[in-house]
């Protein structure tokens, strides 16, 4: 196997496994120690350069980073990052003095945005600060997009979202509200720069099933559902409701019937519980509002009396594996199920829907009807315009939508700068020793041992009676601090030296989770056959070395690395240090 | 030197052995010993035969002496039983703790000053008497605990850090241990642990006196080039004489090795120690041999490392003695005082 090289500003940020799976590659441990030290502001900042919206992610984050993160592979639970970056957004102080400051004098190119979601408003940021003037148009009253629209007030409420969309508003962003956008030709027409179009994914699949027309009164489509209830045009529902669908929006359609006066609300899904779609916390909080989920069932019609919806009809199904592992669900032939219930919420999933992009103006859509993009570049079949967020590559969340925004703009200012698109910023790199005495480092090593905090809640009664009262209480200081201690500082690197190592073999002896192993060295496979620890993660790198004095290697099996320094508190010779890795993700403006 | 404990977060696919137990089980608290201490391997190799050998750790004493080596039985097997006795004194308590009770393990740990200098009396009489133990000295040539004075085991030439050339003829204490009826001698190095665990697991099962001399470089007073004992030398004029394989007597034999190249031992309990030859012809079950070969090469400068001799009979002190089986805590009032009658007929057969 060859020798790693650790110049290469990808192999350390893959070994930060919650950086590197965050889509818009938040620095989670630098914001956590920043917590840990009482500094929410800098938290947020570092949250705010990445993710733009700290406050909404930290409620309503889909966190790809937990899954990931190291501490759930020697431990029952991951560092809860996402509620932590919520500690940093409800305990910050003012932040507006650091906001970057336009410059004063413009570059003169005009940008337009069309949709006021989070991609949009990513792209307005990233742009507004190196001196573009952009525009957003917005349908709604206030911008936000689903963020304001789709997720209901009790766990995100309007004032986060204010605030968020407001500091892009104060970098000189102009939004124009209650502005439908009816014609991409005419927008063309203007003279734009370069347009961003990001109107996410606003049509709810409908399930077109026996007695749809007969009952359409009580049936309704999730999503817009849950923007009449956002927005205060709906207030109640019937006492037992049933909602289809087994995705976030379900669980988000079910919780707010909950609180609008469902009594009898269920969840019926075709898969089964652990195949939802859904968040596992997502689901868990569902259930604990009393709220049962009904597996393998499928719709089959919805039953009707006098005009009037009176419940719906299931299919009994089983889940069925072939040899590829993939799964059909075929009927066991028992007898149907009939759920009777007064309100059904359709939330089966969305689609993309652009009746306003003329096909006649050479902007390519695919047979998904999703328009034809460079997936890195996120241009658009016309140059000028470009493509991000749920608009993009189909339904994703909202880091995902903040990452291709932050793409988008680096290909905007790339384009106006009249730069090849293809050739990308790169990311840049630092490594900064944390060796502070023979065994004092700059950051905490001493790995805390304790499980996962419990985030406060509001009681389900209290919860239930007030449809915008957040459910989510947040962590106090105190929870904050003891979680922030759980994190395991993956950013502070092993660093090693070859030329300094005697052989004392220290390292692979004090090393908790027996990661280091000197041997001969063999190709990668056979190698991680013969190491102290089993090595069965072949997602997880080997850190290599060679150049030692036996001509054996140095193989670090970076899968569980505890990060907690003892192997460079035990080297004699400081042939392991732990260097604080900073990655910098280029963004717009970033020399090529 | 590491202040903090070792954080018990573990991943799941941790190895265990047959009695569950993962490696870190057979630890013991953190050591305060310099970082690099060669001793400090030799505590993770000896984790590491225990864990490898599923000894129950309840069922292992450890003893040891003063000295920095001394110290290392608080760094490993935190569930065993221990005695850390006067200076060079360890082997009279360990014989007298083992006439007691023949069913622990025990394990003396020493150093060359407790077991070269103060202990040495106490060193050959254990070895003499055939005290069943496997007695480990981490032997690194200097006075670590004094700011690294020489030991007596430090070779004659050899030079300190200060600069001083030592003048005094080394004692060799695995020549010592042959001579003095110890039935297996190893000697190795706490930089090489693939040789010395074995050699750890071999005695631990061997029956009768076992004597390991490991080379345990000093990093902070002994491991600089006029040194005899360095990583840097030791390596260097390394003469292995086998390589050992420990199979436990239910294991499956999984290993081969091509024909001529390998001796079978079979101890008295059953294990077997697979030798494989290295460079030399070697013959480990020969005394005089190996007293010879270590002389021999000494003179060359060369370090003889391996398993020196084994005699596999399983003689030792309880069958020299022929002392009772139970161990002495678990023999009722009515044994140990079987009262008038019984002394009247001892004293009638002695009259």
């Amino acid at each position: 196997m060859k020798p790693t090289d650790i110049s290469n500003p990808d192999y350390l940020h893959k070994v930060v496994d919650c950086q590197w799976a965050c889509p818009a590659h938040t620095p989670v441990p630098e914001y956590i120690r920043q917590i840990a030290a009482g500094d929410f502001s800098t938290a947020y900042m570092i949250n705010w350069r990445s993710n733009v919206f700290p406050g909404i992610l930290g409620r309503v984050c889909d966190r790809p980073c937990e899954p990931a993160c190291r501490r759930g592979r020697v431990d029952k639970e991951p560092v809860a990052i996402c509620r932590l970056k919520r500690v940093a957004a409800d305990f910050k102080d003012d932040i507006h003095d650091r906001l970057p400051r336009p410059p004063e004098k413009k570059n003169g190119k005009r940008i337009a945005c069309i949709g006021g979601g989070p991609a949009s408003l990513t792209v307005a940021r990233d742009l507004a600060v190196q001196g573009y003037q952009v525009t957003v148009f917005d349908s709604g009253s206030s911008p936000g997009g689903m963020m304001r629209s789709q997720i209901p007030k009790f766990r995100l409420p309007d004032s986060v979202i204010d605030e968020e969309c407001g500091y892009i508003e104060a970098l000189g962003v102009e939004v124009r509200r209650n502005h439908w956008i009816g014609s991409l030709r005419e927008v063309l027409a203007q003279d734009w720069d370069a347009v961003f179009v990001g109107t996410g994914a606003p049509r709810g699949r409908d399930a077109d099933l026996p007695g749809r027309n007969q009952a359409a009164a009580h049936i309704h489509v999730g999503i817009d559902w849950l923007a009449n209830v956002a927005f205060g045009h709906v207030t109640s529902i019937g006492k037992r409701v049933i909602v289809l669908g087994g995705g976030n929006t379900a669980m988000d359609c079910c919780r707010s019937a909950r609180r609008l006066g469902g009594e009898d609300v269920r969840v019926v899904v075709r898969s089964g519980f652990e195949e939802m779609k859904a968040s596992p916390w997502e689901k868990e909080d569902a259930l604990h509002e009393g709220i049962p989920i009904h597996n393998y069932l499928v719709q089959k019609a919805f039953t009707h009396g006098n005009g009037r919806l009176t419940g719906v009809l299931f299919e009994k199904v089983r889940a069925e594996y072939d040899d590829q592992g993939r799964r059909s669900l075929v009927p066991t032939g028992e007898p149907d199920v009939h759920m009777e219930c007064d309100d059904v919420l359709i939330a089966i999933g969305q689609e993309n829907a652009f009746p306003w992009i003329e096909r006649d103006i050479g902007l390519d859509f695919d047979r998904w009807g999703l328009p034809v993009l460079n997936p890195q570049t996120l241009q658009s079949t016309l140059p000028r315009v470009f493509f991000g967020g749920d608009a993009a590559l189909g339904p994703k969340n909202i880091i995902t939508a903040v990452a291709q925004g932050h793409e988008a703009a680096i290909s905007i200012d790339l384009f106006c700068r009249k730069l090849p698109l293809t050739q990308r910023p790169p990311a840049t790199m630092n490594l900064v020793s944390q060796k502070m005495g023979i065994h004092e480092w700059s950051y905490d090593n001493q790995v805390s041992e304790d499980a996962r905090r419990k985030v406060p809640v509001r009681s389900i009664e209290e919860a239930l009676k007030d449809i915008k009262s957040e459910f989510e209480l947040g962590y106090d200081f105190k929870l904050a601090c003891a979680e922030t201690a759980r994190c395991l500082n993956c950013d502070v690197a092993t660093v090693f030296k070859p030329k300094l190592c005697i052989e004392c073999d220290a390292c692979v002896d004090i090393c908790p989770t027996e990661c280091i192993t000197f041997t001969q060295n063999g190709e990668e496979d056979e190698l991680r056959g013969r190491l102290k620890a089993p090595s069965r993660e072949r997602e997880q790198a080997l850190y290599l070395a060679e150049g030692l004095k036996t001509g054996r290697v140095m193989v670090k099996d970076e899968n569980v690395c505890l990060h907690c320094g003892m192997c460079a508190e035990r080297c004699p010779t400081g042939a392991w240090d732990m260097q604080k890795f900073e990655v910098n993700i280029a963004q717009a403006g970033a020399e090529v | 030197m590491t202040y903090l404990a070792k954080p018990k977060l573990l991943a799941a696919d941790a190895p265990r052995n047959a009695l569950g137990y993962t490696r870190r089980d057979y630890e013991g608290a953190i050591s305060t010993l310099c970082a690099g201490c060669g001793h400090d391997s030799i505590s993770a190799a000896v984790v590491q035969a225990c864990f490898d050998l599923d000894i129950e750790p309840h069922k292992v004493a450890k003893l040891s002496g003063i000295g920095c080596s001394s110290k290392t039985p608080d760094y490993f097997l935190g569930n065993s039983h221990g005695f850390n006795s006067v200076h060079g004194r360890m082997p009279s308590v360990l014989t007298g703790a083992a006439l007691a009770n023949r069913n622990l393990l025990y394990l003396g740990v020493s150093g060359d000053g407790d077991s070269a200098s103060i202990g040495i009396g106490q060193f050959a009489h254990a070895m003499r008497r055939g005290v069943n133990m496997t007695y480990i000295v981490e032997n690194n040539g200097v006075y670590g605990l004094t700011k690294g004075q020489f030991s007596a085991t430090a070779d004659k030439g050899s030079k300190s850090k200060k600069g001083v050339i030592n003048s005094d003829n080394p004692i060799d204490l695995a020549a010592l241990a042959l001579q003095l009826g110890a039935t297996y001698v190893a000697r190795s190095f706490s930089g090489d642990k693939e040789q010395l665990v074995p050699l750890i697991k071999g005695a631990l099962r061997h029956g009768g006196p076992a004597f390991i001399d490991v080379i345990s470089p000093c990093v902070t007073f002994n491991n600089h080039s006029g040194s005899t004992k360095s990583y840097d030398y030791v390596r260097e004029h390394n003469a292995a004489v086998n390589r050992i394989d420990v199979i436990l007597p239910k294991a499956q034999i999984e290993a081969s090795y091509p024909p001529g190249s390998l001796r079978r031992v079979v101890q008295h309990d059953g294990s077997i120690l697979h030798l494989r030859k290295v460079g030399v012809d070697y013959d480990p079950s020969d005394r005089i041999g190996a007293m010879n070969h270590l002389q021999e090469r000494q003179a060359l400068g060369e370090i003889v490392t391996g398993l020196l001799y084994v005699d596999s009979s399983g003689q030792d002190m309880h069958t020299h003695l022929n002392t009772v089986e139970k161990p002495l805590n678990q023999l009722g009032d009515a044994y140990l005082c079987p009262g008038s009658k019984a002394l009247e007929a001892l004293n009638a057969m002695l009259r």
